[in-house]
Protein backbone atom coordinates (compact mmCIF):
# COMPACT_ATOMS: atom_id res chain seq x y z
CA UNK A 1 0.00 0.00 0.00
CA UNK A 2 1.55 3.40 -0.88
CA UNK A 3 1.31 6.76 1.42
CA UNK A 4 -0.30 8.73 -1.01
CA UNK A 5 -3.63 6.61 -1.21
CA UNK A 6 -4.20 8.73 1.85
CA UNK A 7 -4.41 11.41 -0.30
CA UNK A 8 -7.71 10.48 -1.30
CA UNK A 9 -10.08 12.86 0.93
CA UNK A 10 -12.44 9.95 1.39
CA UNK A 11 -9.42 7.58 2.34
CA UNK A 12 -7.83 10.10 4.83
CA UNK A 13 -11.22 10.83 6.60
CA UNK A 14 -12.14 7.45 6.84
CA UNK A 15 -8.79 6.38 8.22
CA UNK A 16 -8.42 8.99 10.26
CA UNK A 17 -12.31 8.93 12.13
CA UNK A 18 -11.03 6.06 14.51
CA UNK A 19 -7.38 7.55 14.90
CA UNK A 20 -8.48 10.99 15.99
CA UNK A 21 -10.27 10.56 19.53
CA UNK A 22 -6.91 8.53 20.87
CA UNK A 23 -5.01 11.08 19.29
CA UNK A 24 -6.98 14.12 20.97
CA UNK A 25 -6.90 11.36 24.18
CA UNK A 26 -2.85 11.47 24.54
CA UNK A 27 -2.53 14.78 23.69
CA UNK A 28 -4.89 15.70 26.77
CA UNK A 29 -3.40 13.04 28.86
CA UNK A 30 0.79 14.15 28.19
CA UNK A 31 -0.26 17.25 28.41
CA UNK A 32 -2.14 17.74 31.30
CA UNK A 33 0.01 15.32 32.97
CA UNK A 34 2.94 17.56 32.06
CA UNK A 35 2.24 20.54 32.92
CA UNK A 36 1.21 19.72 36.32
CA UNK A 37 3.95 17.84 37.28
CA UNK A 38 6.23 20.75 36.18
CA UNK A 39 3.91 23.14 37.80
CA UNK A 40 3.53 21.17 41.19
CA UNK A 41 6.13 18.76 41.33
CA UNK A 42 9.14 20.13 40.73
CA UNK A 43 11.87 22.61 42.89
CA UNK A 44 12.58 26.36 41.77
CA UNK A 45 15.36 26.76 39.85
CA UNK A 46 18.45 28.76 41.96
CA UNK A 47 19.16 31.29 39.65
CA UNK A 48 15.65 31.75 38.29
CA UNK A 49 13.43 31.10 41.07
CA UNK A 50 9.57 29.89 40.08
CA UNK A 51 10.08 31.52 36.73
CA UNK A 52 11.61 28.32 35.53
CA UNK A 53 8.10 26.65 35.28
CA UNK A 54 7.49 28.90 32.46
CA UNK A 55 9.83 26.15 30.58
CA UNK A 56 7.28 23.80 30.09
CA UNK A 57 5.07 26.07 28.08
CA UNK A 58 7.92 28.75 26.16
CA UNK A 59 9.87 25.66 24.96
CA UNK A 60 7.12 23.37 23.57
CA UNK A 61 5.38 25.96 22.21
CA UNK A 62 8.28 27.44 20.28
CA UNK A 63 9.36 23.74 19.49
CA UNK A 64 6.05 23.59 17.89
CA UNK A 65 6.13 26.81 15.88
CA UNK A 66 8.89 25.95 13.75
CA UNK A 67 7.62 22.34 13.41
CA UNK A 68 4.31 23.10 12.49
CA UNK A 69 6.31 25.53 9.28
CA UNK A 70 8.25 22.96 8.37
CA UNK A 71 5.21 20.11 8.50
CA UNK A 72 3.73 23.01 5.90
CA UNK A 73 6.42 23.12 4.16
CA UNK A 74 6.41 19.67 3.26
CA UNK A 75 3.05 19.40 2.36
CA UNK A 76 2.97 22.39 0.37
CA UNK A 77 5.84 20.82 -2.04
CA UNK A 78 3.73 17.63 -2.29
CA UNK A 79 1.12 19.90 -3.48
CA UNK A 80 3.64 21.53 -5.70
CA UNK A 81 5.31 18.37 -6.88
CA UNK A 82 2.24 15.53 -6.98
CA UNK A 83 -0.96 18.13 -6.82
CA UNK A 84 -3.03 16.62 -3.60
CA UNK A 85 -5.63 18.27 -2.80
CA UNK A 86 -5.15 16.99 0.45
CA UNK A 87 -1.71 18.05 1.34
CA UNK A 88 -2.51 21.65 0.09
CA UNK A 89 -5.37 21.21 2.46
CA UNK A 90 -3.46 19.81 5.88
CA UNK A 91 -0.68 23.28 5.06
CA UNK A 92 -4.33 25.18 5.82
CA UNK A 93 -5.46 23.35 8.53
CA UNK A 94 -1.84 23.57 10.15
CA UNK A 95 -1.04 27.58 10.43
CA UNK A 96 -3.60 28.56 12.91
CA UNK A 97 -2.18 25.87 14.88
CA UNK A 98 1.23 27.31 14.34
CA UNK A 99 0.19 30.59 14.66
CA UNK A 100 -0.99 30.19 18.27
CA UNK A 101 1.96 28.43 19.09
CA UNK A 102 4.09 31.29 17.80
CA UNK A 103 2.06 33.49 19.79
CA UNK A 104 2.29 31.15 23.01
CA UNK A 105 6.39 31.60 22.75
CA UNK A 106 5.73 34.98 22.33
CA UNK A 107 3.84 35.99 25.45
CA UNK A 108 5.77 33.33 27.57
CA UNK A 109 8.99 34.34 26.29
CA UNK A 110 8.51 38.33 27.12
CA UNK A 111 6.76 37.29 30.40
CA UNK A 112 10.01 35.05 31.00
CA UNK A 113 12.17 37.70 30.00
CA UNK A 114 10.63 40.52 31.86
CA UNK A 115 12.20 39.12 35.33
CA UNK A 116 15.11 37.81 34.03
CA UNK A 117 16.43 39.82 31.30
CA UNK A 118 14.56 43.48 32.82
CA UNK A 119 12.80 43.71 29.75
CA UNK A 120 9.83 42.33 28.05
CA UNK A 121 11.21 42.57 24.61
CA UNK A 122 14.38 43.35 22.83
CA UNK A 123 15.51 43.34 19.09
CA UNK A 124 17.40 40.31 19.78
CA UNK A 125 17.93 37.80 16.79
CA UNK A 126 16.00 35.01 17.67
CA UNK A 127 13.28 36.79 19.20
CA UNK A 128 12.65 39.09 15.81
CA UNK A 129 13.22 36.33 13.89
CA UNK A 130 9.95 34.74 15.67
CA UNK A 131 8.24 37.88 15.45
CA UNK A 132 8.78 37.51 11.50
CA UNK A 133 7.91 33.86 11.71
CA UNK A 134 4.47 35.12 13.35
CA UNK A 135 4.16 38.10 10.89
CA UNK A 136 4.56 35.37 8.06
CA UNK A 137 2.19 32.99 9.57
CA UNK A 138 -0.66 35.57 9.84
CA UNK A 139 0.34 36.44 5.71
CA UNK A 140 0.07 32.65 4.79
CA UNK A 141 -3.76 32.68 6.61
CA UNK A 142 -4.59 35.94 5.35
CA UNK A 143 -3.25 34.83 1.37
CA UNK A 144 -5.72 31.79 1.83
CA UNK A 145 -8.56 33.72 2.85
CA UNK A 146 -8.10 36.40 0.09
CA UNK A 147 -7.57 34.38 -3.50
CA UNK A 148 -10.97 32.48 -4.43
CA UNK A 149 -10.18 30.00 -6.56
CA UNK A 150 -8.59 27.41 -4.36
CA UNK A 151 -5.65 25.96 -6.51
CA UNK A 152 -4.53 29.48 -7.01
CA UNK A 153 -4.52 30.04 -3.15
CA UNK A 154 -3.10 26.39 -2.73
CA UNK A 155 0.27 27.55 -5.42
CA UNK A 156 0.77 30.90 -3.66
CA UNK A 157 0.68 29.78 -0.23
CA UNK A 158 2.83 26.82 -0.92
CA UNK A 159 5.35 29.63 -2.62
CA UNK A 160 4.80 31.93 0.79
CA UNK A 161 5.87 29.23 2.66
CA UNK A 162 8.68 28.49 1.11
CA UNK A 163 9.85 31.94 1.21
CA UNK A 164 8.91 31.87 5.15
CA UNK A 165 10.70 28.77 5.78
CA UNK A 166 14.06 31.34 6.11
CA UNK A 167 12.88 32.15 9.05
CA UNK A 168 11.41 29.23 10.68
CA UNK A 169 15.22 28.04 10.30
CA UNK A 170 16.57 31.56 11.45
CA UNK A 171 14.27 31.58 14.51
CA UNK A 172 16.14 27.86 15.29
CA UNK A 173 19.62 28.80 14.68
CA UNK A 174 19.51 32.71 15.47
CA UNK A 175 21.57 32.34 18.43
CA UNK A 176 24.21 30.22 16.73
CA UNK A 177 24.25 32.35 13.48
CA UNK A 178 25.07 35.42 15.65
CA UNK A 179 25.73 34.52 18.60
CA UNK A 180 24.31 37.74 19.84
CA UNK A 181 21.68 39.25 22.00
CA UNK A 182 19.79 38.36 25.27
CA UNK A 183 17.97 34.99 24.29
CA UNK A 184 20.50 32.01 25.52
CA UNK A 185 21.71 28.79 23.00
CA UNK A 186 19.44 25.55 23.17
CA UNK A 187 18.82 24.29 26.80
CA UNK A 188 18.25 21.38 25.49
CA UNK A 189 20.94 18.98 24.45
CA UNK A 190 21.70 15.13 23.75
CA UNK A 191 24.96 15.97 25.63
CA UNK A 192 23.55 14.68 29.78
CA UNK A 193 26.36 17.82 30.75
CA UNK A 194 24.64 20.47 29.00
CA UNK A 195 20.73 19.18 29.25
CA UNK A 196 18.72 20.74 31.14
CA UNK A 197 18.86 18.98 35.07
CA UNK A 198 16.33 15.56 34.85
CA UNK A 199 14.67 16.80 37.90
CA UNK A 200 12.78 19.69 34.54
CA UNK A 201 14.12 17.26 31.96
CA UNK A 202 11.15 14.68 32.27
CA UNK A 203 7.96 16.78 32.76
CA UNK A 204 9.29 18.89 30.00
CA UNK A 205 9.70 15.98 27.81
CA UNK A 206 5.94 14.98 28.84
CA UNK A 207 4.82 18.48 27.39
CA UNK A 208 6.98 18.62 24.48
CA UNK A 209 5.12 14.96 23.72
CA UNK A 210 1.84 16.80 24.48
CA UNK A 211 2.29 19.81 22.46
CA UNK A 212 3.08 17.56 19.35
CA UNK A 213 -0.05 14.78 20.31
CA UNK A 214 -2.46 18.14 19.84
CA UNK A 215 -0.50 19.68 17.13
CA UNK A 216 -1.16 16.04 14.94
CA UNK A 217 -4.89 15.83 16.89
CA UNK A 218 -5.65 19.58 15.74
CA UNK A 219 -4.23 19.55 12.24
CA UNK A 220 -6.16 16.19 11.35
CA UNK A 221 -9.20 17.30 12.61
CA UNK A 222 -8.53 20.43 10.39
CA UNK A 223 -7.62 19.25 7.63
CA UNK A 224 -11.08 17.13 7.71
CA UNK A 225 -12.58 19.88 8.14
CA UNK A 226 -11.24 21.39 5.18
CA UNK A 227 -11.80 18.65 3.07
CA UNK A 228 -15.40 18.56 3.60
CA UNK A 229 -15.78 22.64 2.96
CA UNK A 230 -14.07 22.01 -0.26
CA UNK A 231 -16.65 18.94 -0.85
CA UNK A 232 -19.49 21.89 0.04
CA UNK A 233 -17.83 24.45 -2.22
CA UNK A 234 -18.15 21.92 -5.30
CA UNK A 235 -21.62 20.47 -4.67
CA UNK A 236 -22.27 24.08 -4.60
CA UNK A 237 -20.70 24.97 -8.07
CA UNK A 238 -21.84 21.80 -9.54
CA UNK A 239 -25.49 22.55 -8.62
CA UNK A 240 -25.04 26.52 -9.43
CA UNK A 241 -23.89 25.17 -13.04
CA UNK A 242 -26.89 22.69 -13.25
CA UNK A 243 -28.74 25.44 -11.58
CA UNK A 244 -30.00 23.43 -8.87
CA UNK A 245 -30.55 24.97 -5.25
CA UNK A 246 -28.74 23.55 -2.45
CA UNK B 1 -1.55 26.29 46.55
CA UNK B 2 2.54 26.12 46.31
CA UNK B 3 4.44 29.18 46.77
CA UNK B 4 6.04 30.30 43.71
CA UNK B 5 7.70 33.14 45.81
CA UNK B 6 7.94 36.82 44.67
CA UNK B 7 7.57 35.62 40.85
CA UNK B 8 4.43 34.31 41.43
CA UNK B 9 2.57 37.18 38.97
CA UNK B 10 4.40 36.04 36.20
CA UNK B 11 4.24 32.25 36.12
CA UNK B 12 0.71 32.44 36.62
CA UNK B 13 -0.09 34.99 33.73
CA UNK B 14 2.20 32.86 31.61
CA UNK B 15 -0.06 29.69 32.50
CA UNK B 16 -3.08 31.79 32.38
CA UNK B 17 -2.07 33.16 28.71
CA UNK B 18 -1.34 29.87 27.28
CA UNK B 19 -4.04 27.79 28.33
CA UNK B 20 -6.65 30.12 27.11
CA UNK B 21 -5.08 30.52 23.63
CA UNK B 22 -4.91 26.40 23.79
CA UNK B 23 -8.33 26.40 25.21
CA UNK B 24 -9.73 28.66 22.31
CA UNK B 25 -7.64 26.84 19.28
CA UNK B 26 -9.03 23.62 20.11
CA UNK B 27 -12.85 24.91 20.81
CA UNK B 28 -12.90 27.02 17.53
CA UNK B 29 -11.71 23.74 15.72
CA UNK B 30 -13.81 21.60 17.15
CA UNK B 31 -17.01 24.30 16.79
CA UNK B 32 -16.08 24.58 12.98
CA UNK B 33 -15.65 21.11 12.38
CA UNK B 34 -19.15 20.54 13.51
CA UNK B 35 -20.94 23.35 11.38
CA UNK B 36 -19.00 22.32 8.35
CA UNK B 37 -19.88 18.18 8.99
CA UNK B 38 -23.25 19.10 9.62
CA UNK B 39 -23.41 21.63 6.36
CA UNK B 40 -22.04 18.98 3.98
CA UNK B 41 -24.62 15.94 6.07
CA UNK B 42 -27.47 18.22 4.96
CA UNK B 43 -25.91 18.57 1.47
CA UNK B 44 -24.96 14.80 0.75
CA UNK B 45 -26.83 12.59 3.40
CA UNK B 46 -25.48 11.76 6.80
CA UNK B 47 -22.07 9.83 6.22
CA UNK B 48 -21.53 10.49 2.98
CA UNK B 49 -17.79 11.05 3.46
CA UNK B 50 -17.04 8.24 5.68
Amino acid sequence: MSIWEYANPKKFIATTTPVLPWVFAAAGLFLIGGLIWGFFFTPEDYRQGSTVKIIYLHVPSAMMAINAWAMMLVTSLIWLVRRHHVSALAARAAAPVGVVMTLIALATGAIWGQPMWGTWWVWDPRLTSFLILFLFYLGYIALWEAIEDPDTAADLTSVLCIVGSVFAVLSRYAVNFWNQGLHQGASLSLDAEENVADVFWYPLLACMAGFVLLFVALVILRTRTEIRARRILALQARAQRDGVQV
Amino acid sequence: MIDLGEYAAEVISAYAVSLVLLALLVWVSWRRAGRVRRALEQIEGPRADG
